[in-house]
């Protein structure tokens, strides 16, 4: 059928120019050096030569200060880690508060299931920066909770509670928290509840029927789940931006400043392919579990 | 298998072969099927018939083989130039459209002017009685009228070849039989050739002019209900339809208007010949409702007269069900029907009894 | 005792989660009316911050542009996302098909930032060698639709997968072409999906700013950028009159569509139900 060709075609065209090309060109990038005004880059390939100039210094910086600089001590491979770490505990929180929240949702009677759902997904359909915004005004020194803290007594001076590890992670699991329930969700809700019922029926308490049948059934909406929240989070740019502060420097943020401020493109670039690279195994993990019960953004 | 000879056929297939990667599920069925008939093909899930069917339609391209309509090769055709239509087993109305829409839909794509196209409809609705709901959309219809649009549907462009596949299927008892001869009723009088697909057996015999049995890709017998239900040409056939009481043996006695078969069971008497060779292993089919039983031997019967001992026994409302244990151990089931009140009531788990059928009952198999 | 726990211990965790997920929202709306500066103290009811959001012209004017993009990404990511959901669904095998997957789906959980330089690089290099485009809205458009048609093709393709695929057969076996039968058939059938796509798309696209910020020019300003600039600055609570006014349209039209949805289930219910009092 010659309609099908045509039916693949634009898709996959699109995809190719915007999605594969650049990629290709990010990795090209991040192997040339830095060049002057007019060119922003050096050529790859030195035609009078007949040489590769593969610049692989980029990388290398990214992993010690100089050439004998000691290895992993750089600002970069702290941020890595950072957000390594803030994405790990973000999916955590994520999945400790979501996995409840679904549960209960996907138990309820189905009329009332809509009617959460939509008001778990109200807040979503608000612009999310604004909402990170708010939390700026909530969480400030001279904010709503540190008003009320004092008013309630917990502490006599306001709290430093903005532009920390507490803030951030507030913004990141108030940001991701829709990504952890909807695919736990749309797992959970296709469950056979009787499968507990016949667990209670053979005699198992409904902690452990919850542990032993309910968990074990609802893996492929928590690995979705958890990959949902992890991938993007570490990439998170907006909310370290509003809400950390120096001492929280994540990733996203580093790529920014290295293109846009040291205007290093090239690095930039570098640090962009190892983004990737880290994120490969993960993401893997998504497609195999996540893409038949992953959020349809409802 | 040979394709039915001395008919000219309307529908004519020709070795039609279909290959899945390795698997056969169609092996040169070669069907010649005449204009104006009800033609079945039964078998078991997996035996290749919806595949032959889908061929016949246009959704699957045969491997090797043709397909000629009205001597018309239209294997290589797809679906939408066909003068094919069919009726599904979902029924696949447009849930979009309402009941008039969808009876249009075909004549909408053929470019039939308006006021023919408003006749024909109403012509159809007509037929299966269901003018008064012509605006009314499928989700609002019960599933047997959603079952007349189908048909409406598929009859409206007045194809040369109307499809039915598992008609009934979606149906329960009660509503399956009242609709079968609505059914064949609504076919005969707009007279369009019909191939249909079924695994229900009794749909067919009750439907079909001319039944083709499948099994595993090929057609095992082709024939009248009747015919195949009383003269099965193999073991597989005489086991599929109905119920059957074999007997394994051997080819004892053999003349042009008798035969005898040795079993296990004692000698078979056969009122017709076979033409085998003697010795050869043959296997000799009676149904149930062939063999008499009774607690007292009978009187006048020399021949297939053999007793056994009542193992179960099944009321049915109209007919007696019974698993007679025969001396030889084998187990023969034998049906009555309940002619009076509480007959054979007498006979009880573990009686004695005789059982006997006429020579006429058998029917000598080769394989 | 387990059972008040299993009764009440989920309305209460629901209850604390819609607490925390809303209360940014009630703060904002709050706060929007004060009459003052401050952000913990309610000092007294004014409308003073929604007069310098409708003075504030950079607002009102990144509010335009950002529904214009949001708009065209819309339509661009329901149309590619349906393509994708229908190759994805209707044509099981072809070459590269796994690649064409991954690709459709990974925008949606990469981290922005490795989209939004990608893309830079792209457009920069595109510059080079053909001249052009120059950073603004298309780039922006470009950037923000391949993020839509991810989401695009998952709302399309789950409602793809319910469709009955033998009322498709059924339309070519009555004569219909194949594009004919994708759309009087197939398209009425799957559009509350290509709509709920576009929704989705056009939210995604007005609300998103890391992809803006690596791809906008000199001169273009979306919403979320302006309100990005604001923010990094500090607190200002014209922001939090314009956070109100989306919230309520927001729900306005979130209710009307629940209200909707509910009132056709239950009369689609009602007439199933007499369908079959009805008889065969």
């Amino acid at each position: 059928m010659p309609g099908r060709r045509f039916v693949i075609g634009v898709p996959y065209a699109w995809l190719l120019i915007f999605f594969f090309l650049p990629f290709l060109i990010l990795l090209y990038i991040s192997f040339v050096d830095m060049g002057n005004e007019v060119h922003p880059f050096q050529p790859l390939w030195d035609a009078e030569q007949g040489v590769l100039l593969l610049k692989f210094e980029n990388y290398w910086s990214i992993f010690r200060t100089g050439p004998d600089g000691a290895l992993f001590q750089t600002l970069y491979v702290e941020s890595y880690l950072r957000s390594i770490v803030y994405a790990l505990i973000t999916a955590l929180l994520c999945l400790v508060i979501g996995y409840p929240f679904a549960y209960f949702i996907a138990r309820s009677a189905p009329e009332t299931r809509l009617i959460l759902l939509m008001m778990l997904m109200l807040p979503f359909w608000t612009s999310f920066m604004l909402r990170v915004f708010a939390w700026k005004g909530i969480l400030s020194d001279f904010g709503v909770l540190n008003q009320f803290l004092i008013w309630v007594g917990v502490t006599e001076e306001p709290l430093r509670l903005l532009y920390t590890d507490f803030s951030m992670l507030i913004g990141m699991v108030y940001v991701y928290l829709p990504f952890m329930v909807l695919p736990l969700y749309a797992n959970l809700v296709k469950m056979d509840f009787r499968l507990l019922e016949a667990a209670y029926d053979l005699g198992a308490s409904p902690f452990k029927a919850f542990w032993l049948i309910t968990v074990p059934l609802s893996k492929p909406g928590i690995i979705a789940g958890m990959m949902l929240v992890f991938i993007p989070s570490m990439g998170e740019f907006v909310v370290p931006s509003l809400l950390g502060g120096a001492d929280n420097l994540m990733i996203g943020r580093v790529v920014w400043d290295e293109m846009f401020i040291a205007n290093n493109w090239p690095r930039a670039a570098a640090l962009a392919v190892l983004m990737l690279v880290l994120i490969l195994v993960p993401m893997m993990l998504y497609f195999r579990y996540g893409v038949r019960d992953s959020a349809d953004g409802r | 298998m040979l394709p039915d000879v001395g008919k000219e056929g309307f529908l004519v297939t020709e070795k039609v072969v279909k290959r899945f990667d390795e698997a056969l599920a169609v092996d040169e069925v070669s069907l010649s099927i005449e204009q104006g008939e009800i033609f079945a093909l039964l078998g078991s899930s997996g035996c290749g018939k919806s595949t032959l069917l889908r061929m016949l339609a246009g959704f699957e391209k045969p491997t090797s083989g043709r397909i000629l309509l009205g001597g018309q090769d239209v294997a290589q055709m797809p679906p939408y130039e066909r003068p094919i239509n069919m009726m599904f087993q979902s029924y696949a109305l447009f849930p979009h459209l309402d009941i008039w829409e969808n009876v249009a839909f075909g004549l909408k794509r053929e470019g039939c002017p308006k006021d023919e196209l408003k006749r024909r409809v109403g012509e159809m609705l007509d037929l299966v009685q269901l003018g008064d709901y012509a605006r009314r959309k499928p989700h609002q219809l019960s599933g047997g009228q959603q079952q007349r649009v189908a048909l409406a549907r598929s009859l409206a462009k007045r194809p040369k070849l109307l499809l039915l596949d598992e008609p009934l299927g979606a149906l329960d008892k009660k509503l399956r039989e009242q609709t079968q001869f609505e059914l064949v009723n609504i076919i005969e009088k707009v007279g369009v050739t019909c191939v249909m697909v079924t695994h229900d057996q009794e749909e067919a015999m009750i439907m079909a002019r001319r039944i083709a049995v499948m099994s595993k890709g090929r057609v095992l017998q082709v024939g009248a209900p009747q015919d195949i239900y009383e003269f099965p040409v193999n073991r597989f056939v005489a086991d599929f339809i109905g119920n059957v009481n074999l007997f394994d043996g051997h080819l004892s006695v053999d003349e042009i208007d008798h035969c005898a078969v040795q079993t296990a069971i004692g000698e078979v008497q056969i009122g017709h010949g076979v033409s085998g060779a003697l010795n050869m292993p043959v296997a000799v089919a009676v149904r149930p409702e062939k063999i008499e039983i009774s607690k007292t031997r009978p009187s006048g019967v020399d021949g297939n007269l053999f007793s056994g001992r009542v193992k179960e026994i099944a009321y049915f409302g109209s007919y007696n069900s019974f698993l007679v244990q025969a001396s030889n151990g084998q187990k023969i089931k034998i049906t009555e029907p309940n002619t009076t009140r509480h007959d054979l009531s007498d006979i009880t788990w573990e009686d004695e009894v005789f059982f006997w059928w006429s020579n006429r009952a058998g029917v000598v198999l080769r394989d | 005792m387990t059972n008040w726990l299993n009764k009440h211990l989920g309305k209460v965790w629901l209850a604390l989660v819609f607490l925390f997920l809303y209360a940014p929202l009630a703060f904002m709306i709050l706060f929007s009316f004060n009459s003052t500066r401050q952000h913990a103290v309610f000092t007294g009811f004014s409308l003073r911050w929604y007069e310098a959001l409708l003075a504030d012209t950079r607002i009102v004017e990144g509010f335009i542009v950002s529904l214009q993009v949001a708009f065209v990404t819309g339509l661009l990511a329901a149309v590619l996302g349906t393509f994708c959901a229908f190759v994805l669904v209707r044509y099981q095998r072809f070459w590269g098909r796994t690649v064409f997957s991954g690709m459709a789906t990974a925008p949606m959980v990469m981290p922005e930032v490795i989209i939004g330089l990608s893309l830079l690089l792209l457009m920069v290099g595109a510059q080079n060698v053909f001249g052009g485009p120059e950073r603004g809205l298309i780039t922006i458009i470009i950037g923000h639709t391949l993020l839509g048609m991810a989401f695009a093709m998952v709302v399309v393709q789950s409602r793809l997968q319910e469709v009955d695929r033998s009322i498709e057969e059924a339309a070519m076996d009555l004569g219909a072409r194949p594009h004919q039968v994708f759309f009087l058939v197939t398209l009425p059938n799957i559009a509350p999906a290509i709509l709920a796509a576009f929704l989705l798309a056009f939210t995604l696209s007005f609300d998103d700013v890391v992809i803006t910020l690596f791809l906008s020019g000199p001169g273009v300003s979306t919403l979320p950028q302006v309100i990005f600039n604001y923010a990094v600055r500090g607190i200002n609570p014209t922001i939090y009159a314009a956070a109100t006014l989306l919230i309520l349209t927001v729900t306005l039209f979130v209710v009307s569509y629940a209200l909707w949805v509910a009132r056709s289930t239950r009369k689609r219910q009602r007439e199933m139900a007499q369908a079959l009092r009805g008889g065969a």
